[in-house]
């Protein structure tokens, strides 16, 4: 067993989840390749967000695929850079958000 | 991330250096262990082992490894401290062949060709000949590199030749650090010079393709798409045209090995290349249409194989010895730096073959 909690080595393996259960496993990369497909929107759009997604998640997993998903693709790191900020501006927008919740509490809490 | 390195692997005495070292490191690893398996055992899981010649279709000439360049990829280790250069002597040789050989493109490549003292006389004897698609592939630096060379698009016009260029990024930033501080500004200057002459025009017949080959250790996305956003950003930032974007894959020998491992992106890399095997892209590979000569009139399945001192396996081994029939049908010499060429859509000089 592995010391630490992440290698970058399985990232590979993520097929062998299909090996202890077949069906499941099948159907979750067929809708995954099918979600990457061309579609309304760009191959290249797709990606941009799933390297958001992949750093608002925090799987570095996701963040290694995408990032060389990405230079694959032609995306240049500053593309790359405004992908992250937009999910990190949608994080800390959606923390801050809640301070509404917490403003409405002590006003009604507060004489 | 290095700096730029100004000097070929084999002035700075690199390990590397030497073909030999380099085809240890390929069988050895992850693939002497089975880890990976080898590109012979895995070109005979579709019985497509032994890899056959087939009919000759391209003659691809390197007449030197002298460059004005030391880009970080480059499979030749070619710089302006290479002397290796093809005589007048072995190019008469090779024009002998080019009038008998059935082969319809002719495709000059190096280092940068142009640096060959006999580069035009050589290209207006082999014009004369009259081969249906004749390439040289142009760096495009060494147009503007000296005052020398500046009418070399006329040149090219003249004998109509058919300029295939390295363009690794339509941004400075990503082509610089591949090819050297400087490369990107004088390849947009050399590539305007070339539109101004009706080079890469959408209905021009004088041919300008780009080679795009990736920055680092991954590898080239959908050729397609890539062209489309080549010509968008080259259009609307510089107001260059030009006809097909060759997507290539950097095959881990040379100087792109040697980056590999300092970066230790080698398995990773080499992983990746075996994920992405295409048996249909083995059906199309290069070596088994063309044949490639080195500057000193020997043969090679390819211009890797060149690099790897893995030369034909055939009675005739050089230009001199050429016959059709004793190279139609030989075995093509592989070993894993093959991978290189069947991944995804395949790669190869002319871009995608599957």
């Amino acid at each position: 067993m592995s010391k630490t909690y992440y290698d970058p080595a399985d990232l590979r393996k993520f097929g062998k989840i299909s090996e202890w259960n077949q069906e499941l496993g099948d159907k979750f990369f067929d809708y995954y390749g099918k979600v990457f497909e061309e579609g309304s929107l760009t191959a290249r759009e797709k990606s941009l967000i799933a390297l958001a997604v992949a750093h608002t998640e925090q799987c570095p997993y996701c963040i290694d695929a995408y990032t060389k998903d990405g230079l694959q693709r032609g995306i240049t790191k500053e593309e790359m850079m405004e992908a992250l900020h937009v999910g990190a501006a949608i994080k800390s927008g959606a923390t801050l958000v809640h301070g509404v919740q917490m403003m409405n509490k002590v006003n009604k809490l507060e004489m | 991330m290095g700096k730029l390195k100004t000097q070929s692997l084999q002035k700075r005495d690199s390990d590397l250096a030497n073909s030999n070292r380099q085809l240890e490191i390929l069988s050895n690893g992850i693939f002497g262990s089975g880890e990976l398996p080898t590109f012979k055992t895995k070109i005979a899981e579709t019985n497509q082992f032994p890899l056959k010649a087939k009919k000759l279709e391209i003659l691809q000439i390197n007449v030197g490894y002298m460059c004005n360049q030391v880009c970080e990829h480059c499979h030749v280790d070619a710089g302006p401290d290479r002397k290796e250069i093809m005589t007048r002597e072995t190019m008469q040789q090779i024009l002998d062949v080019i009038k008998v050989t059935g082969a319809h493109t002719l495709d000059l490549t190096g280092g940068a060709p142009e640096m060959n003292p006999n580069f035009r006389w050589f290209v207006e004897e082999a014009a004369k000949v009259g081969v249906k698609d004749f390439i040289v592939r142009s760096n495009l630096t060494i147009i503007r590199a000296n005052k020398k060379y500046y009418d070399l698009p006329d040149f090219f016009k003249k004998h109509n030749i058919h300029v295939v260029s390295s363009m690794p990024h339509w941004t400075r930033g990503k082509t610089d650090k591949q090819r050297g501080e400087g490369v990107f500004d004088m390849s947009i200057k050399a590539l305007q010079e070339l539109n101004d002459r009706g080079y890469g025009m959408p209905d021009s017949d004088l041919k300008l393709d780009l080679v795009y080959n990736p920055n680092g250790a991954y590898l080239p996305g959908d050729q397609a798409t890539m062209e489309k956003d080549f010509k968008k950003a080259l259009m609307e930032d510089f107001g260059i045209s030009f006809h097909n974007l060759f997507a290539i894959t950097n095959l881990p020998i040379s100087r792109f090995l040697d980056y590999l491992i300092a970066s230790e992106n080698y398995e990773d890399y080499m992983y990746a290349l075996v994920e992405a095997y295409n048996p249909a892209a083995v059906e199309n590979v290069m070596c088994t249409n063309t044949l490639s000569v080195s500057w000193d009139g020997y043969l090679f399945d390819c211009d890797f194989n060149q690099m790897l001192d893995l030369p034909v396996n055939s009675k005739a081994k050089h230009i001199s010895e050429y016959k059709e029939e004793l190279l139609e049908g030989r075995n093509i010499v592989i070993s894993q730096h093959c991978y290189g060429c069947t991944a995804g859509a395949g790669s190869s000089c002319q871009g995608v073959v599957a």
